[in-house]
C-alpha cells in the first residue's frame, strides 16, 4: 500500500510527556470542541424551517414556540429557552440547512 | 446407453442455469471491473475443488409479475471446496440476476451452506454483490436476512465466518458482514451502507458519492468495518487464502503447525528503539523482527493505527499479536484501537490461537471528543477481552508502561500467563514529569529556583521508577530480558503453554461493554 507523505508532529499525551507522532486521518479531521453558547439557538438536525412564531426584536417567554424546523418529516418545535429578545433570525421559511446551523440569536 | 437422452437434457439445463442472467449481463458484470460469481468462486477455491448445490432452486413469488420471471440459481451460487486443502463452505451472489437481489429462496440457499458449514465444523465465507432485498417479494426478503443473520451469531466462535464485499451491500444486507469475523474489501468495488447517497440527499440535503460515503478505503480507514483491504479481486482472494493459513477451521481445533522457519531479520532488536524515549519507530518491524520468516499478516491496517493486530507464527504455530503502535499518536489507546484490539483478542481467544501483546504505550488519547464518545466503555473492552481470554498470553513491554495503560495490555494482573520487559522498560503510574509535579509539589514550591528544582525532581523520579525493576520486585514482571532474547523466550514459553487449561465460573453469557 503506498503511504501518504509523513508528517511527525508533537503530540502531548499529559503534562510533560509529548511525544514525536504520525496522527491518523480521522484525528486530523475531528472535530474540536466549541462550548455551545445559550444565546444562540443552532439546528441539531439538517433540515427545513417551515413556520416562524416571532419576528425579529420581539420579547418572548421562556417556553414559547420561535419556529418550526422539519426534520426527518417530523416537526421540531424549536422553543425559547429564557424570557428575552429576539436579536436575529438568520435563516428563511423553505430553506434547507444543515446541522449545526445558527439560526437565531437571542439577547437576555 | 439407457440414460444417454437424459443426460444430456440435465447438461442442457445446467448450462443455461450456469449463465446466470446471460452473455448480456455477464458482460455489463465485467465492465463494471467485477468477475461473475462462478469465476470468484474458482478463482478464491483450491482448482477444480467446487461442487455447487441447489442449482435448480426456483422463486414462489406470483406478485408483480414474477411469476414469469426466470431467475437462475435464484441468483445465488453455493457449495463446498476447499483452501489450502481444507473444506470450506462458501456462496457468493450473482449481481447478473436481478441485481443479486435477496429473495426468500435466495436467502435459504445460503443459510442451508451456513448450516452445513456449523454442522460439518469448517469456515463460510460469503460474497456479497447484492442490489439488496427484492422488493417485490416484501416481507420475504426480510424473513430471508433475519434468517442469515441468526446463523451468523450463532456460528460467531464455533466457526471462522469470512464476508468478502464485491460489490453493492446496503441497507439490512450489510448486518450479516457485520457479524462476521472477518470483512474483504476491494478499491472502487465495494461499497457499504445503511441508508444510500439518494436517501441522505433527499431526507437531509446532503450530497455525497457512493464511494465517500461507504467505499471500501472508508471502511478500511475510517468505520473500521472492513479488515482487509485490497486493490483487485485477485489480491483479495490471495488474502483470503493467506487469512485462512492461520486459522482453524473450527474451535475445537488449533490452526495448523507450519514448518518453523527462522527471521528473514538478522539485526539486533534493540536497535529498534530510539535512543530519546520520546521519538516513534514503527513496532511492525519488531513483530517481522520475531516472527517466522519474517511474515506478518497485519488485520485493520489502515484503522487505528496506533494498534497494530495481526497474524504470525513463532516456531510454526500461528499466533495473534496486539502491538501499540508508537508511530501514530505516540501509541496510546482511545475508542478506536481499543475496539480494534478487544474485537481481535476476542476472536484469537475464541479459535485457540496464543496472543503475544507488545507494549509501549504512554496512555490514553486525551480529549473531549474521546470522552463524549465513551472511550470509558471502548476502553473497558481491552480489559474485558483480555481477562476473558483463556488462551496462552505473554507481554513484552518493550517501553513505556504507563498507568491505565499498563494494566489494559495484558498485565500480570488481568491474567497474563508471561510478563516480560526490556530494560528501557518504563513502568510508572505516570510519565516522570507529571509524577514529579504532583508528589514533590511542595518541595517545587518552596524551593529557590523553582525549575531546577522540577528538573532535579523529575531525574530524581526517573532514576527510582522510570524502569523495569520496581515492577520485577513485585513479581509483576516475570524477568527483565534482553532485546534479543525475545524469539528465543516466545518459543520457550509458547511451547510449555501448549496444554493450558484455566476455567472460567459457568454462566450464560459474560456481558462486555459493547
Amino acid at each position: 500500500m503506498s503511504e501518504e507523505k509523513q508528517e511527525f508532529v508533537d503530540l502531548t499525551i499529559e503534562e510533560g510527556e509529548t511525544y514525536e507522532t504520525l496522527l491518523t486521518e480521522k484525528y486530523k479531521n475531528r472535530k474540536k470542541y466549541e462550548q455551545t453558547d445559550a444565546d444562540h439557538i443552532y439546528s441539531i438536525i439538517p433540515g427545513t424551517v417551515t413556520k416562524f412564531f416571532v419576528k425579529e426584536g420581539e420579547m418572548v417567554k421562556a417556553g414559547s414556540p420561535i419556529l418550526i424546523l422539519e426534520a426527518m418529516k417530523m416537526e421540531n418545535i424549536i422553543k425559547m429557552p429564557f424570557d428575552g429578545k429576539i436579536k436575529k433570525i438568520l435563516v428563511s421559511d423553505g430553506v434547507r440547512i444543515h446541522k449545526g446551523s445558527l439560526m437565531v440569536e437571542l439577547e437576555k | 446407453m439407457a440414460l444417454e437422452k437424459e443426460i444430456s437434457s440435465l447438461r442442457e439445463k445446467k448450462a443455461i442455469l450456469q449463465k446466470g442472467g446471460g452473455e448480456a449481463a455477464i458482460e455489463k458484470q465485467i465492465a463494471m471491473g467485477k468477475q461473475p460469481a462462478r469465476e470468484r468462486i474458482a478463482a478464491l477455491l483450491d482448482k477444480d475443488s467446487f461442487c455447487e448445490y441447489d442449482l435448480f432452486v426456483k422463486h414462489e413469488v406470483h406478485d408483480f409479475g414474477m411469476a414469469s420471471k426466470e431467475l437462475p440459481g435464484d441468483g445465488v451460487v453455493t457449495g463446498t471446496g476447499t483452501i489450502n486443502g481444507k473444506p470450506v463452505c462458501i456462496y457468493a451472489q450473482d449481481f447478473t440476476v436481478m441485481g443479486g437481489s435477496l429473495g426468500l429462496m435466495h436467502a435459504r440457499k445460503i443459510t442451508k451452506i451456513m448450516d452445513h458449514a456449523l454442522k460439518m465444523q469448517m469456515p463460510c465465507i460469503g460474497i456479497n454483490d447484492s442490489g439488496g432485498a427484492r422488493i417485490q417479494e416484501g416481507v420475504g426478503a426480510l424473513a430471508g436476512y433475519g434468517e442469515i443473520f441468526y446463523r451468523n451469531t450463532m456460528a460467531s466462535g464455533v466457526i471462522p465466518q469470512i464476508s468478502v464485499i464485491l460489490g453493492p451491500c446496503a441497507g439490512g444486507a450489510v448486518y450479516s458482514p457485520a457479524l462476521t469475523d472477518f470483512v474483504f474489501v476491494v478499491e472502487n468495488i465495494s461499497k457499504m451502507f445503511i441508508t444510500g447517497p439518494a436517501v441522505i440527499e433527499t431526507v437531509l440535503g446532503e450530497k455525497i458519492s457512493q464511494e465517500d460515503l461507504g467505499g471500501a478505503r472508508v471502511h478500511a480507514e475510517i468505520t473500521g468495518n472492513a479488515h482487509i483491504y485490497s486493490m483487485s479481486e485477485k489480491e483479495c482472494f490471495e488474502q483470503i487464502r493467506a487469512l485462512l493459513s492461520y486459522l482453524p477451521s473450527n474451535n475445537t481445533q488449533k490452526a495448523d503447525v507450519s514448518t518453523a522457519t527462522e527471521p528473514v531479520y538478522k539485526g539486533n532488536m534493540e536497535d529498534f528503539i530510539p535512543e530519546n524515549p520520546k521519538q516513534p519507530y514503527d513496532v511492525r518491524e519488531i513483530i517481522k523482527a520475531i516472527t517466522d520468516g519474517s511474515e506478518f499478516f497485519e488485520i485493520q491496517e489502515l484503522f487505528a493505527r496506533n494498534i497494530v493486530i495481526g497474524f504470525g507464527r513463532i516456531n510454526g504455530e500461528s499466533v495473534g499479536f496486539v502491538a501499540n503502535q508508537p508511530l501514530y499518536l505516540a501509541g496510546v489507546l482511545d475508542c478506536d484501537s481499543a475496539d480494534k484490539a478487544a474485537r481481535f483478542i476476542r476472536f484469537c481467544d475464541a479459535f485457540n490461537i496464543p496472543i503475544v501483546t507488545l507494549e509501549d504505550m504512554p496512555g490514553y488519547l486525551p480529549g473531549v471528543d474521546q470522552e463524549h464518545a465513551g472511550v470509558i466503555r471502548h476502553g473497558a473492552k481491552v480489559l474485558y477481552a483480555y481477562s476473558e481470554a483463556t488462551v496462552p498470553k505473554i507481554t513484552i513491554i518493550l517501553r513505556k508502561a504507563y498507568g491505565g495503560g499498563y494494566i489494559a495490555m495484558n498485565s500480570r494482573h488481568l491474567g497474563a500467563d508471561f510478563v516480560f520487559a526490556w530494560p528501557c522498560a518504563e513502568i510508572a503510574v505516570m510519565g516522570p514529569d507529571g509524577a514529579a509535579n504532583v508528589i514533590f509539589s511542595k518541595e517545587i514550591k518552596a524551593a529557590e529556583d523553582q525549575n531546577a528544582m522540577r528538573k532535579e525532581k523529575i531525574q530524581e523520579y526517573k532514576d527510582k521508577f522510570a524502569n523495569p525493576y520496581v515492577a520485577a520486585a513485585r513479581g509483576f514482571i516475570d524477568a527483565v530480558i534482553e532485546p534479543s532474547q525475545t524469539r528465543a523466550l516466545l518459543i520457550h514459553t509458547l511451547g510449555i503453554s501448549k496444554d493450558k487449561t484455566e476455567f472460567r465460573p459457568a454462566k450464560k453469557h459474560g456481558l462486555p461493554p459493547f
